[in-house]
């Protein structure tokens, strides 16, 4: 791939960030876009697509960040062999995400969030080689995608019980949903997939191994984007579900533990990544506990928070990229001091750093404001809130001080290998990230009227306008505040003594990482157990059991219907009586002989006979298959003789198989009694034959029905005939390498 | 296998099999015949090849892999399948382009279309993997009498 064309994706998505960014305008005023194609008539399915204020805003991330990603992308990978791949896939990323967010249909919505699962499978697996990106992988993918089918079962009550899979209408459904019989299965079910995608407690702990990603990839999908999914299904269902009790505390109460546990966890960590990506869960944690506010504020804390937590989330996560490249290392230990050989990197650190932690004029301080006014005005319990709130965001200032100050501060420079600043393609991304939280946080009114209030009208229709201010005031926020970077502080100075104490092994139990591989590891042991205890590979085995299951199942009806089993007398020709006899005599000498190519031969017999009786009754082409098919089964057989052991010379009777055998036969027998019992209905023969002249243009009705009339059946057997065919070269040729040449 | 008189008869047997089944595949849709049929017979022509000159000589003799011959035929099959799709809109919908309406709505010309490529769809699948299992099957008991004589 040349060079040049590596940076083509980056452009593509900054003309989609522009060209969502001109619909800004129309948005706020109440304009809003919309496109849709029919899909699944019958269904009531449609590919739909709808462009409101909280489809913007997460448009606008997904395409801004990835267009910055992109460029970093490129430029950190390279000359990387796998650059191609790792690009190509970021975009099927962009594309799915953009999907999900501007989707207006349940049924979109839904495949576009597999979407982000698949590629982000494949993302974390990128560095396949590593056992650990293939565990951090599975991990992921198992947790979201069990999460994923929750939402679809979810997504398709909403849809039977609200009489439309369109989301905009559901909408408006008012308290339709919060009333009817399905309700809380409904909100277990969406919730489930909420939460396993945004790793809310207790399937956190999926997103910290997901770090196995590389940096731009855990940048974009794992800060500013694919785990904000969850939240943004949330938030669109929160018209159609929200107000109520179940609602209100589950969020609170899952967002609140997520948001104070990943806190505690993130200010153990040495990783910088590792504690980045803890931050973010708490962060995650913080938008459902809100979203669970129902209260004005709390909504505008919610839409504020997501764009100040994107920018200096993204812009530390592509900053800790720019650590481990030029210093050698992402663990916080063993950087310090860097400030004068990576000054860029300081700048860009200590922004975003500042704007994490809150710290006025950034944008952080207005969302973190915003948070304390929503968390004073909650439905459920505005002091748990407010102290869940004041605890995670004092743990965020020293986490910040980890991130942006501690591998800068200091004298002595310390780093594994001589530290100077990256290229401009790398740090100009996150710089300009940066500088927007500090441009946003100045001029705020920007965004409250083209991103915030648009939101908050898409999550809770009708709410008033609100400005975004800087200053507020002495009031409670504002004292909350100051406690928040006391206690920050006092937490940062005290990070060593906190580190010890928490990675003390006794702390916190037993992992939830841990409790999911030790599942996973017994379902496999569980699954190789059965598979090996079921398919024993044994011909024989596999023969006895399909054959006695059938036979019970026969005489099982047998027992149930009310039809004669007494066979009715009819005369019989004496042709059709010989071949019958004749057959009788081949099965009888397959029974009995010695030798394995007598009794195939027999067994040639038997087929031979029946394709004669075929005959009789002037079922031709099935008589021509039949005959056919015997000539192939004694060649193949033949061939296959030479492989097997001689045959022993005792005769060796099974009773066993002996008695299946005898059930099977005649259950069969009485199961042609009963049919030919019952008077023979002729319609479907005779449609076929009246048709298939006239419609069809063949007198061969057999071939008629088999090519025109059911030709959809006859495509499905053909394909399963050319898999069998494979499975079978397959397991012919396993382990063997083919010779070449002539056999001696 | 190494018999006079089997080697003189393939001579003879394989091309008139390999004749036959084609006149079976075209005359299937008025007389007993067809595409499975056809594929069947085709068959037993290359396993009286494999079984006279060796299952490497059948290969060559076929010239494309049997497994690619299976996947064309399906594709050929599923062709059938969207031609109705494209020109009518419902898959699998008999076509006859050859075929033109008289004025009394009888029809006139050659009935051949998408329901002749669709046999030979069939054709072709049941040829080239019951030949697939054939080959594999002769190698792995190649294999097997190789190792053993060693």
């Amino acid at each position: 791939m040349p060079r040049l064309l590596t940076f083509l994706p980056a452009v593509v998505m900054a003309a989609v960030f522009l060209w969502f960014a001109q619909v800004l305008g129309p948005v706020a005023a109440g304009n809003i876009p919309e496109w849709s194609w029919m899909w699944v008539e019958g269904l009531g399915i449609e590919l739909a697509f709808r462009l409101d204020g909280l489809s913007l805003i997460f448009a606008l991330m997904v395409s801004g960040i990835g267009a910055i990603i992109f460029l970093y992308t490129s430029v950190y990978f390279k000359g990387h062999e796998k650059l191609t791949r790792l690009l190509t896939l970021l975009a099927l990323f962009a594309i799915s995400m953009l999907g999900l967010v501007t989707a207006d249909d349940a049924i979109t919505l839904f495949v576009f969030w597999e979407g982000t699962t698949v590629t982000s499978f494949l993302l974390v697996g990128f560095d396949h080689e590593k056992q650990k990106a293939r565990d951090a992988a599975l991990q992921a993918l198992i947790v979201t995608g069990v999460g994923g089918l929750a939402l679809m079962a979810g997504l398709i009550l909403i849809g039977f019980e609200a009489g439309t899979f369109r989301l905009s209408e559901i909408a408006l459904l008012g308290d339709t949903l919060a009333t009817s019989a399905l309700y809380i299965p409904i909100v277990i079910l969406v919730l489930l997939g909420a939460f396993t995608k945004s790793a809310q407690f207790p399937f956190h702990f999926w997103l910290p191994g997901a770090m196995a990603a590389p940096t731009p990839v855990s940048a974009y999908l794992h800060s500013a984007t694919m785990v904000k999914a969850g939240v943004y299904l949330v938030a669109r269902m929160s018209p159609a579900l929200g107000g109520t009790e179940l609602w209100i505390w589950g969020l609170t109460l899952f967002g609140a533990v997520t948001m104070v546990w990943a806190s505690v966890l993130a200010l153990k960590q040495t990783d910088l990544k590792l504690m980045l990506a803890y931050t973010t869960v708490m962060a995650l944690g913080a938008l459902m506990m809100f979203l669970g506010g129902d209260s004005k504020y709390a909504t505008v804390g919610v839409a504020t928070f997501l764009v100040v937590h994107a920018m200096y989330k993204a812009a530390l996560f592509l900053t800790v990229g720019l650590l481990d490249k030029g210093a050698g290392t992402r663990e916080v230990t063993n950087l310090g001091g860097l400030a004068r050989s990576m000054p860029i990197t300081m700048m860009i650190a200590l922004l975003a750093g500042l704007s994490m932690a809150g710290f006025p004029p950034f944008l952080g301080f207005i969302g973190k404001e915003l948070k304390y006014e929503g968390a004073l005005a909650v439905m459920s319990e505005p002091l748990f809130v407010a102290t869940a709130a004041l605890l995670a965001n004092a743990m965020m200032v020293a986490a910040a001080g980890l991130v942006a100050i501690s591998p800068f501060w200091g004298k002595t420079p310390k780093s594994p290998k001589p530290a100077k600043d990256p290229s401009i393609g790398l740090w100009i991304g996150p710089m300009m990230l940066a500088l927007m939280g500090l441009g946003f946080g100045l001029f705020p009114d920007l965004l409250a009227k083209y991103i915030v209030n648009p939101t908050v009208t898409s999550i809770a229709p009708g709410t008033a306008y609100v400005k975004l201010k800087l200053w507020h005031g002495i009031n409670v926020p504002l004292v909350l505040s100051l406690i928040t970077f006391g206690l920050g502080f006092v937490l940062y100075q005290g990070r060593f003594v906190i580190r010890a104490a928490l990675n003390r092994p006794t702390f916190g139990g037993i992992p939830a990482a841990v409790v999911f591989d030790a599942g996973l590891a017994s379902f496999k042991r569980f699954a190789s157990w059965s598979a090996r205890t079921v398919q024993g590979g044994k011909m024989t085995v596999y023969l006895r059991i399909s054959f006695a299951v059938l036979t019970i199942l026969i005489w099982g009806v047998h027992l149930i219907s009310t039809d004669s089993l007494v066979p009715q007398p009819e005369a019989i020709a004496l042709i059709p009586l010989v071949v019958v006899l004749l057959i009788a005599a081949s099965a009888f000498v397959v029974l009995i002989t010695n030798s394995r190519l007598f009794g195939l031969c027999a067994l040639g017999v038997v087929g031979a006979g029946i394709a004669l009786i075929f005959t009789f009754y002037s079922a031709i082409d099935v008589a021509i298959t039949q005959i056919l098919v015997e000539m192939l089964v004694v060649i193949i057989l033949a061939v296959a003789l030479v492989k097997l052991p001689a045959m022993p010379v005792e005769r060796n009777f099974r009773a066993g198989d002996a008695l299946i055998a005898t059930a099977f036969g005649v259950g069969v027998a009485f199961v042609v009694v009963a049919v030919l019992a019952h008077p023979f209905d002729p319609r479907i023969t005779e449609f076929y034959e009246a048709a298939s002249l006239p419609d069809a243009f063949g007198r061969n009705v057999v071939n008629v029905i088999l090519v025109d009339f059911r030709a959809l059946d006859t495509l499905g057997e053909v394909a399963v005939v050319l898999i069998a065919a494979i499975a079978a070269v397959a397991a012919l040729t396993a382990g063997k390498i083919r010779k070449s040449g002539e056999k001696p | 296998m190494n018999s006079v008189i089997l080697r003189t008869a393939t001579r003879v047997l394989v091309p008139l099999l390999l004749i036959v089944s084609l006149l079976i595949l075209w005359r299937g849709h008025n007389e007993p015949g067809g595409g499975f049929i056809g594929g069947l017979m085709a068959v037993i022509a290359v396993a009286l090849y494999a079984i006279a000159a060796g299952p490497n000589a059948a290969r060559r003799a076929l010239r494309v892999d049997p497994l690619t011959i299976a996947g064309i035929g399906l594709l050929a099959a599923t062709a059938a399948g969207l031609w109705g799709v494209v020109v009518d809109g419902a898959f699998l919908k008999g076509m006859w382009p050859l075929l033109t309406t008289a004025p009394d709505g009888s029809k006139a010309g050659l009935p051949v279309g998408s329901v002749l490529l669709f046999d030979t769809g069939v054709f072709l699948t049941v040829l080239g993997s019951v030949s697939a299992i054939l080959f594999a099957l002769e190698d792995a008991v190649y294999a097997h009498s190789h190792r053993e004589a060693e």
